[in-house]
């Protein structure tokens, strides 16, 4: 894709302005540092850091139908997702393979927000477009009205509480309140293991509303800093650890699959889950020096027995670390392994979740 | 980090790598320019002493934490020194990229290669023109 067909969240300008390195991203044009790397991971996980995940998509479905629509495309029991509340599912293809995973809010008792990964966003659309036919319920692709904002850190909620003058809600649960005066979503999520929320306002605020936070001391953050972030605590990115490939199941997401709904995939998944797969999800971490990659093969004697799907440096455990794909017998936490690093086999150590845990 | 310099007694390769020439010696490293475009450097590989880097070619990499970088050879030499200390403070190749953060040095084989080298003035002229 060339540049000028990148597509630009309302906040680029102050990105831009402030220096940040801008690469592309699912189709946007994406700050992945402003500061470094280090630091913005270290602000998150010791004070409270920003990031822009406009590129986000969003996707309302309303009507009469919109829950019994919802069983049947989402993995997870969306009968228990109670009003204000937040709930994590995949969206799966009838053979059981992570066509997304995205978060849905009940806005109302037949009315639903969700957020999609950019990338993802117009098969998505397509997807819940084709299996709604035949359910009274509208689905709309809403991603032109919201801005994203995701601040996260043990003194988000503090700081933003008081800069912006709102009552936050609860994990899980989504409020309403006004944000730069106009309506806004407020939602207890997020992508890095620590406290926080997610914020959708209204694009035409987002710039006034990032550069006061800004003020009140909130790090602004890059999309290379969330990465090694959720790669700390294990959780999966599409398109990495999720992708049609894969099920639910392999990838170590079985509870947020509800079999007895009937939902799309369910059949797949539920053999799965009884038989097993050849593969499971693993994080590592890398014993001594050498960083794995996405593609490294895990080796164990002559034998490839998985591949990494993530791999980075850990700032916070100062070493390689990541998560793999290996033989399901292989994916016990002390298992030794080793990874083809670019030629170099580097000894690594399966571990537990998640591999950073706020001492 | 400090803002962009280059030295006027080094020779540079469009690859973003320096030279440092004394006698039949020469000591390699990586541009400001190249640090900066990799960002914070937490790993850097370097090859045996006793190896043989080849100018243009890769002999060594250098990792920030999103991504990996060849280090490419400015001249052809056998490896008589690697900086030992970027083993635990790597670091140093953005904090100081033509002194502490120096990656090894070389025992010239091919003389006359640096006449393909630019000079400090030549290679900031190449990184103006992008």
């Amino acid at each position: 894709m060339s540049d000028s067909a990148q597509r630009r969240t309302p906040l680029y300008d102050l990105h831009a302005e402030r220096g940040a390195k801008l690469v592309p991203f699912a189709g946007w044009e994406m700050p992945v540092t402003y500061e470094g790397i280090r630091e913005e991971h270290s602000a998150v996980r010791t004070h409270a850091g920003m990031f822009d995940v406009s590129h986000m998509g969003e996707v309302e479905v309303e009507g009469p139908d919109a829950l019994d629509f919802l069983q049947l495309v989402f993995s997870n029991d969306v009968a228990r997702l109670e009003l204000g509340g937040a709930q994590y599912s995949c969206l799966c293809a009838e053979d059981g393979g992570v066509l997304d995973d995205l978060f849905a809010y009940r806005l109302g008792g037949d009315r639903f927000l969700i957020v999609t990964n950019a990338a993802n966003h117009e098969t998505d659309l397509a997807w819940l477009g084709r299996w709604s036919r035949g359910f009274d319920v509208a689905v709309r692709d809403v991603a032109d009205r919201y801005a994203m904002l995701a601040v996260q850190g043990p003194h988000a909620r503090a700081v933003l509480a008081g800069a912006l003058g709102i009552k936050l809600p609860a994990r899980m649960h989504v409020t309403h309140p006004r944000v730069g005066g106009r309506p806004a979503l407020v939602c207890g999520t997020g992508y890095t293991g620590e406290d926080g929320v997610e914020m959708l306002i209204d694009p035409e605020v987002a710039p006034a509303i990032w550069a006061e936070l800004l003020d009140a001391g909130i790090v602004p953050c890059g999309l290379g800093a969330r990465d090694t972030l959720r790669l700390e605590v294990c959780f999966p990115l599409h398109g990495h650890e999720l992708t049609p490939q894969r099920n639910p199941i392999e990838a170590g997401l079985g509870w947020c699959c509800a079999e007895p709904t009937g939902f799309l995939g369910s059949e797949a998944i539920a053999i799965a889950r009884r038989d097993g797969t050849a593969e499971r999800l693993a994080p590592f971490l890398v014993e001594g020096a050498g960083i794995a990659r996405d593609g490294n093969e895990v080796v164990l004697g002559d034998e490839v027995v998985g591949a990494v799907s993530s791999g980075t440096f850990s700032p916070s455990l100062e070493r390689g670390a990541g998560m793999a794909y290996v033989r399901s017998d292989l994916a016990e936490p002390g298992t030794e392994v080793e990874i083809d690093v670019r030629g170099k086999r580097r000894p690594a150590r399966i571990a537990s979740k998640p591999l950073y845990r706020r001492s | 980090m400090a803002d962009a310099t280059y030295p006027d007694d080094l020779r540079y390769h469009d690859q973003h790598d320096w030279a440092r020439i004394e006698g039949d010696v020469a000591t390699f490293g990586i541009t400001w320019y190249a640090q900066d475009s990799l960002g914070e450097v937490v790993f850097y590989d370097p090859p045996e002493v006793g190896a043989t880097v080849q100018k243009d070619s890769s002999y060594a990499e250098v990792e920030s934490v999103k991504a990996v970088s060849e280090v490419v050879a400015p001249l052809s030499g056998e490896v008589v020194e690697v900086n030992d200390a970027l083993e635990d403070t790597p670091e140093r190749i953005n904090e100081d990229p033509y002194g502490e953060g120096w990656l090894i040095k070389v025992r010239l084989t091919a003389a006359a290669e640096d006449e393909a080298l630019l000079s400090a003035a030549e290679y900031r002229k190449l990184l103006e023109n992008g």
